[in-house]
């Protein structure tokens, strides 16, 4: 998260929106953004509705056993077609933006 | 009779041992390059190890010269209270070590594979989800135009969350 909110301006001139999802609630995302300087879009999907869609339910993996996300991130051209996934293989390991970034360029 | 030793190696191997175990989540894990793999923290452990096989064969060796007896300066063992500090925070030591290990190599792997997850080329699944001021957005209305100027897309990040 971090490295997105530092790579944003980036991001913008390459003309891709960061858009962070989890099963937080609002006003847990808004704590989050407000502390931690996050500037983009943070969605809720408290019931791991989209998640569960996404394939990418990580069961019982939360503080308490709530069912939370996994983390991954999909590059998502204008017309919704997926251009590149990173599907992690370890919690602590996440995409550089620099890779990411790479492939926006190649988004016609 | 000279005061005992203090056995710093066993206290800092400790101390440090504890250091190469936060220092990951709080420090190390901001920056890629010391995150994707923990070799800074590693490194750390070495030098803890080291500290803390120093201070163990200290606890254990005998005292020299500490006592001089009638025979003159004679060699005696440490007293079993310094043995039993150093056992003790040797073995702390060994389950940090351990519980580092297993978090970062074992823990953090188990995750689901995901093998349904959208795959390059396919359609990402439309959404609709609340923003932080609860305001629904679709992942529609995030690809669509704002004043004429269509973006070139999204980058969706899914994120474990901070309950």
């Amino acid at each position: 998260m971090r490295s997105i909110q530092s790579s944003l301006a980036k991001f913008e001139e390459v003309g891709i929106r960061p858009i962070a999802i989890s099963v937080d609630t609002p006003e847990v995302s808004r704590d989050l953004c407000q502390k931690a300087g996050y500037t983009f879009t943070f969605l809720s999907d408290p019931k791991a509705d989209v998640i569960r869609r996404y394939d990418l339910l990580h069961a019982g993996a939360g503080i308490d056993g709530q069912d939370i996300a996994r983390p991954a991130e999909f590059l998502v051209d204008s017309s919704g077609t997926v251009r590149w996934v990173n599907l992690t293989e370890n919690y602590w390991v996440r995409a550089r933006p620099e890779q990411i970034l790479e492939v926006a360029k190649t988004l016609g | 009779m000279k005061a005992r030793k203090f056995n710093w190696p066993i206290w800092s191997g400790f101390l440090l041992t504890l250091i190469a175990f936060l220092s990951y989540p709080f420090v190390f894990v901001w920056f890629p390059v010391t995150r994707d793999f923990p070799w800074a923290n590693l490194l750390l452990f070495a030098l803890a190890i080291a500290l803390w096989v120093v201070g163990v064969r200290r606890a254990f060796a005998l005292d020299r010269g500490h006592q001089a007896g009638p025979l003159g300066v004679v060699d005696r063992p440490r007293p079993r209270r310094s043995k039993i500090t150093a056992s003790i925070l040797a073995t702390l030591s060994i389950a940090v070590f351990g519980f580092f290990i297993f978090s970062t190599f074992i823990l953090a792997r188990r995750l689901p594979a995901s093998h349904s997850a959208p795959q390059i080329s396919q359609k990402a699944p439309d959404f609709t989800l609340s923003d932080t001021k609860g305001k629904p957005i679709s992942l529609s209305e995030l690809l669509a135009p704002v004043n004429g100027n269509a973006p070139k897309g999204v980058l969706l990040v899914f994120y474990r969350g901070y309950w």
